[in-house]
């Protein structure tokens, strides 16, 4: 084997996608996927608490 | 105040806390971070790569496609040959009533189908008796006669095979056009038409408008296309070749052509990028826009974000 | 003396300078206590993912357009920038959300939202020429479906998406710049308006 590491993926994603119909909709898995975990990143940046809050009172300016 | 609040609009001075927040030291943290995942996800997917194709491939995979395409830009039937601006002046730009920016702006990109796609790199191949009498034949001929042979052939063009190198229709009175026809998807498979079309402006060149326009009036690109999920009909725009994400940010865009009416519409294209340009300046001008700029203060998501700021008022 | 020196254009410009974007608002160490989101974080990841394809675009420059086909290593960059482009869009779009969950429009920020907005649709053009001049499968068939829509408006006239030099030009060199300036532009205004405060529905009340 030749060190072609760029060629090498270790999941193979080149072979025909996988797509989702609903009505008028029609979308792969690969974008819904990314689409999905957009939305899970919007709402998790918003339910998890933001750390290093904990010593607000000395920081005052 | 000399003017009324508006809570979509203004705010009044912070006067409370500060804290110490180290934008140099979340940037660096952010770019490790990013680089990490950009190099996770190289390393575990790769990219898409699926060879482009040429007419050597195209005319060798599917003579018959290629030599009825051919045909088509010979007798001024295929797509490109009846495009209208910036191509030729033989179709009707795509309008809104009477707005048609691209019949204004006029012909650009002047193309003749049948000179530029079969005539002239005809010209351009080695002398051989047989195709220099038929471009002679073609070439002195009235255009009555002309079409008369064009008719001749669309009309035994059904019948088309590709046996032993050559094309082949049940004969009929069309002059030259077969032996055309033939010499130019022999020239094709040779790859020579590639070669005629890319230099035909010179020996540098960066400018693939033609052979990608012959390319797209035949059925086969088309067909490679579909089986990847990437016609327009399939919201083919923001899909990828392959299973790999897309330009899934396209996705409005692209909607529109699914729909009524934009699905059956001839001028499509234009009235979904003219419904996409006031879409886009909705969204540059939503602080300007009254009841969009209070969509925030309604779905009350803020609360959220700064749920420490009001819990500690 | 000093008169004259105050009166020149380039002591002028200083101190417009110096008074717009003093050095503390431009590298601040504090913020205020209400920003304490990690919604905050995706406007930083959208600019370093724009570095990292940049600079994974510069490399494939140094070696051309039609280098990653051949070689592995330059296959595993445009990887990289591909990927590169998938992340700074997702950090973008979440951005743009999170940006109108907070109406950051308000106080004065109309320009940091327009200028945002715009560097959105200039990151779509960007990407669609680069797109355009992969050089294989994916850019034939891109082009030949863009024409029609470009060409509709009038724009094929000028803007040619079959040919892959013009593209190319606009990939690596116009968009670049123009998408780098209104992030510029964006970030600098960011700074000289601070972070928006929370929605306060009555001033009276203070909330």
């Amino acid at each position: 084997m030749s060190l072609d590491w760029g060629l090498g993926a270790l999941i193979n994603l080149n072979h025909p996608g996988h797509y989702l119909h609903w009505h008028v909709i029609d979308v792969s898995v690969a974008n819904l996927t990314v689409m999905v975990l957009m939305v899970v990143a919007f709402v998790a940046a918003l339910v998890l608490p933001f750390p290093g809050r904990k010593h607000r009172k000395g920081d005052e300016k | 105040m000399s003017k009324r609040y508006n809570p979509d609009v203004d705010v009044p001075e912070y006067t409370g806390r500060y804290a110490p927040y180290d934008i140099i030291k979340e940037g660096t943290i952010a770019l490790v971070v990013v680089l990490i995942l950009v190099l996770g996800l190289s390393i575990t997917f790769g990219s898409p790569d699926d060879k482009a194709i040429t007419l050597q491939t195209w005319s060798k995979a599917d003579p018959v496609d290629f030599a009825t395409t051919a045909f088509s830009e010979l007798d001024g039937s295929s797509a490109v040959a009846g495009y209208g601006a910036p191509y030729n002046t033989n179709g009707t730009s795509q309008h809104w009533g009477f707005i048609a920016p691209a019949k204004w702006l006029g012909v650009h990109i002047p193309i003749n189908t049948a000179t530029d796609f079969v005539v002239s790199p005809l010209e351009s191949q080695p002398a051989n008796p047989a195709l220099s009498s038929a471009l002679a034949q073609w070439k002195g001929a009235t255009s009555a006669t002309q079409s008369a042979w064009l008719t001749a052939y669309s009309n035994v063009s059904g019948k088309m095979s590709f046996s032993g190198d050559r094309v082949v229709v049940p004969s009929a009175k069309d002059g030259p056009v077969p032996v055309m026809i033939t010499s130019l998807t022999q020239m094709a498979r040779s790859g020579a038409l590639d070669q005629a079309l890319e230099t035909s402006k010179g020996f540098y060149t960066t400018d693939f408008t033609k052979p990608l326009l012959f390319l797209s009036d035949g059925t086969y690109f088309a067909s490679l296309a579909q089986k990847g999920h990437l016609l327009g009909t399939q919201w083919g725009m923001m899909n990828e070749t392959d299973s790999y994400p897309g330009q899934a940010w396209l996705w409005l865009y692209t909607f529109w052509y699914q729909v009524s009416p934009f699905n059956t519409s001839a001028s499509a294209d234009f009235l979904v990028w003219g419904l996409m340009m006031i879409l886009t300046a909705v969204l540059v001008l939503v602080p300007f826009i009254p009841g969009l700029r209070s969509i925030p203060r309604r779905i009350k998501l803020y609360r959220l974000i700064w749920r420490e700021h009001y819990q500690d008022l | 003396m000093s008169t004259t020196i105050d009166r020149q254009w380039t002591t002028r410009l200083r101190k417009r300078v110096e008074g717009t974007l003093p050095p503390e608002k431009l590298l601040p160490d504090t913020q205020p206590a209400y920003v304490a989101s990690w919604i905050y974080v995706f406007g930083v990841l959208t600019l370093v993912a724009m570095a990292e394809v940049i600079g994974t675009g510069v490399i494939l420059a140094i070696f051309g357009p039609q280098w990653w086909h051949v070689s592995g290593v330059g296959h595993f960059i445009n990887s990289m920038h591909l990927w590169g482009v998938e992340v700074f869009f997702f950090a973008m779009i979440v951005h743009l959300w999170g940006k109108f969950a907070m109406a950051a429009w308000r106080g004065g920020r109309t320009l940091t939202w327009i200028t945002g907005a715009v560097t959105f649709l200039a990151s779509i053009l960007t990407a669609f020429t680069g797109y355009l001049s992969q050089t294989n499968f994916d850019s034939q068939w891109i082009s030949t479906q863009a024409k029609d829509g470009i060409n509709s408006t009038g724009g094929g006239a000028f803007f040619n998406v079959l040919n892959f030099g013009q593209m190319l030009m606009w990939h690596i060199v116009l968009m670049p710049i123009i998408a780098v300036a209104l992030v510029a532009f964006h970030v600098i205004l960011v700074r000289i308006k601070g972070v928006v405060p929370p929605i306060v529905e009555n001033p009276e009340v203070g909330q």
